[in-house]
């Protein structure tokens, strides 16, 4: 993703029906959607928003908030009642004349429908070859193309049979298939994956996200379904009665909702599939570099009164963890070396890791669980205790996580540093 | 006071105005109707009456398969046993011109009047009129137009046969899925290639079922026409009626039942698989040809179109 802009809507009104003029400039000036006068239906109302290139931006809102509207405006196929849509720096699809506009929808960007919209007495290579072939691309060159296409979205050996043929799901492939082949830089999704089955769904998600992450396109993707919204965009338009009331990323809108309408929708969202560790995390209490050897392991551990710790490099890239019991087996053995009972089954994770996926390592792992970035340095831990308070909806900063093994007694670990002291083996506690 | 409106006489003197003004039309409208008559009829009876049925019943089994095959061979040999070939075989060319030109002049009225509003709200009315005035009462002007002979039955046969065909045509078209019409749109097609290779191919079934009727509302016409001297079993049937013959009528009429059924099931094939695939095939081999029409139309029978027909056709009655 970068910076460019790839499309931008400003000021979108689309009122059906009569004297939609006189419409627009009542809603400018304040009138609600309600009160107009009769015949006028606004189905899009000051909707204004950024796309840029190669991210997911996805337009969610009920049935009749505006979305579908919204989006056949964005090529043309509605037209505006006021308003502008610009793609790129300055090619507007607002004001563009018959041929330009047919020349933007050839060229810069494509549809999927939700129906799947294909042409039901075409094969499926005909289908996919369909926009290169309103392009004018000779029949050889775009077959080889839309064959290339129709494998990599997994329809390979199927070519030459009819849409009928095919179930759901491999029907939307083809329409995303015809989208992908036309190889414009805007995809327009309307309701995709809403006519499909769940577990379908679900898999059809998995393989846009996984298409885009080689593609790059700038898509922009209507949705009613928010759990879907989340999963998919970089960032998420909530419509509600014509009106965009709140644009952000997914944890924008789940962690600051903008009014009531949006927090009330994102109550049944699966947090756990939305937040990611990074979310949650908190800065570690404490770590040692593995050159403090066993005493400064060991008197760490005493200090904030933990029976294990974490093992970090100076350049914070995590080594692994200890537990004051075996350092103190290592300070009572003379030994001065903490490497030899460093483990390194430390079970951290990609600070970009789902929240649904940090139940199992939470579990299994001694210490909260370590957070690492993609360099391997240890940014932060996820307590148990924070893990469940995010479920709750609480931030989890208040809350403080006992330890799982505790800690040795402080008088133990004492009595094992002196005895250290009196071997010479480090310095006086005191004198430092 | 006396209340009269004098709707007659001003409809005679308008086609009195029609007449002195625009006869080089109707001369040529004249010569053309008769010319392809005569060429049409001129390959049925020809040949000798074994050779047709040879060959049409071959074509049937190519449509349909054997049965209709056969039944088409034995179909015709009643007829000619009946001593009604002649007739039959004049009558057949009757229809094949009017249905000719109702489905040249139909079928386009009814793509632009799927396409424009204006146009469907013009023509609708229009059609419930040619559709609804009794049949015998074209044959009047058409006299007037036309003098006695087959012009006059063909030129009121196409005025009675149009409206299914428009009306069965706008309807296809409008009723072709928006969604793929917007996809259309959507990926920059032009208007008429959304035409050509969306709404048309779409819209297929539903033509069909406006020519199959066209060519039935013909044949049922083509029987009216007799009265003007049009000829073939129309004649026979105006014939027996004038001379209480039950035996010629019956004979008549029986013949005017198979041809019915013939060119039904012949026209109700237009869609299906067989022809289709034969289709598929002779279109593969012309440059740039893609898939045939009327693939939707597959598994469907003859008889699911016609009674999706019949109810388009009431409703359009009604409305």
């Amino acid at each position: 993703m970068t910076d460019t802009i790839a499309l931008k809507a400003e000021g979108l009104f689309k009122v059906f029906g009569k004297h939609a003029d006189t419409a627009v400039r009542k809603l400018r000036s304040g009138t609600a959607r309600d009160a107009l006068p009769g015949g006028a239906t606004a189905a899009v109302i000051d909707a204004s928003f950024e796309v840029k290139a190669g991210e997911i931006f996805v337009v969610m809102g009920l049935s009749g908030s505006g979305k579908s509207t919204l989006i056949r405006m964005l090529n043309g196929l509605h037209e505006v009642t006021a308003g502008t849509v610009t793609i790129g720096d300055d090619d507007q699809v607002t004001g563009a004349s018959v041929k330009e506009l047919r020349d933007i929808r050839r060229k810069r960007m494509s549809m999927v429908f939700q129906h799947f919209a294909l042409l039901p007495h075409r094969t499926v290579i005909d289908n996919v070859a369909y926009g290169l072939e309103i392009q004018g691309m000779p029949r050889a060159e775009r077959e080889a193309k839309a064959l290339e296409i129709t494998q990599v979205v997994g329809l390979a050996g199927w070519e030459d049979k009819h849409p009928s043929e095919l179930s759901g799901g491999m029907q939307q492939r083809v329409g995303l298939a015809r989208a992908l082949a036309a190889d414009t830089p805007i995809l327009l999704m309307d309701e995709a994956f809403s006519a499909l089955d769940p577990l379908i769904r679900r898999e059809m998600q998995e393989q846009l996200l996984e298409l885009q992450s080689t593609l790059g396109k700038t898509i922009i993707f209507i949705t009613h379904d928010l759990n879907e919204a989340m999963f998919l965009g970089d960032r998420i338009a909530v419509m509600r009665d014509g009106r965009i009331v709140q644009i952000g990323t997914p944890e924008e809108i789940l962690t600051d909702p903008a009014n009531d309408y949006v927090e009330q929708f994102v109550q049944d969202v699966d947090r756990t599939r939305v937040l990611t560790a990074e979310s949650v995390m908190r800065k570690p209490r404490a770590v040692v570099h593995p050159s403090a050897g066993p005493h400064g392991a060991l008197r760490t551990m005493r200090d904030e009164q933990l029976s294990a710790v974490y093992v970090v490099n100076r350049n914070r890239t995590l080594v692994g963890w200890v537990t004051d019991r075996e350092a103190i087996d290592l300070v009572r053995k003379g030994e001065t070396d903490l490497a030899s009972i460093i483990r390194t089954d430390h079970g951290a994770v990609l600070q970009s890791t789902f929240l649904s996926e940090l139940f199992i390592p939470a579990i299994e792992s001694e210490l909260p669980l370590g957070v690492i970035d993609d360099k391997d340095r240890l940014v932060g831990v996820v307590p148990r205790v924070t893990l469940l308070a995010a479920l709750g909806g609480t931030s989890g900063a208040e809350a403080q996580e006992g330890p799982r093994l505790d800690p040795l007694p402080t008088e133990e670990v004492d009595e094992a540093l002196d005895a250290a002291v009196e071997t010479g083996s480090i310095e006086s506690l005191e004198g430092k | 006071m006396d209340f009269r409106i004098n709707f007659g006489d001003w409809i005679e003197s308008g086609l009195t105005w029609v007449e002195d003004n625009l006869d080089w039309l109707f001369d040529f409208l004249k010569v053309l109707y008769q010319a392809l008559y005569d060429g049409i009829d001129w390959v049925f009876t020809t040949p000798s009456a074994v050779v047709v049925i040879v060959v049409v019943a071959l074509l049937a089994y190519l449509a349909r398969g054997w049965k209709f095959g056969l039944g088409t061979a034995l179909g015709l040999l009643f007829i000619v046993g009946v001593n009604q070939w002649d007739n039959a075989m004049n009558s057949l060319s009757l229809v094949i011109v009017s249905a000719l030109f109702a489905i040249i002049i139909s079928v386009p009225l009814g793509i632009w009047a799927a396409r424009n509003s204006t146009v469907s709200t013009i023509v609708k009315p229009i059609m419930d009129f040619l559709q609804t005035m009794p049949a015998f009462v074209y044959l009047i002007p058409a006299i007037a137009l036309f003098r006695i002979g087959v012009p006059p039955g063909i030129f009121a046969t196409i005025l009675f046969a149009l409206a299914p065909g428009v009306r069965l045509t706008e309807l296809g078209i409008r009723g072709v899925d928006k969604e793929v019409v917007e996809a259309g749109q959507a990926f920059g097609a032009s208007p008429s290639r959304i035409l050509r290779q969306i709404q048309l191919p779409l819209a297929m079934p539903s033509i069909m079922a406006g020519i199959n009727q066209i060519i039935m509302l013909s044949l049922s016409m083509v029987v009216i026409a007799g009265l003007v001297g049009a000829g073939g079993l129309g004649g026979d049937v105006t014939k027996s009626l004038s001379a209480l013959d039950t035996s010629l009528g019956v004979e008549a009429g029986m013949a005017v039942v198979i041809l019915a059924i013939i060119l039904d099931r012949f026209t109700g094939s237009f869609g299906n698989k067989r022809i289709k695939s034969l289709m598929a095939r002779w279109f593969s081999r012309l440059p740039g040809g893609g898939a045939a029409p009327g693939d939707s139309t597959a598994g469907k029978t003859t008889d699911q179109i016609r009674t999706e027909n019949r109810a388009v056709k009431q409703a359009g009655l009604a409305g």
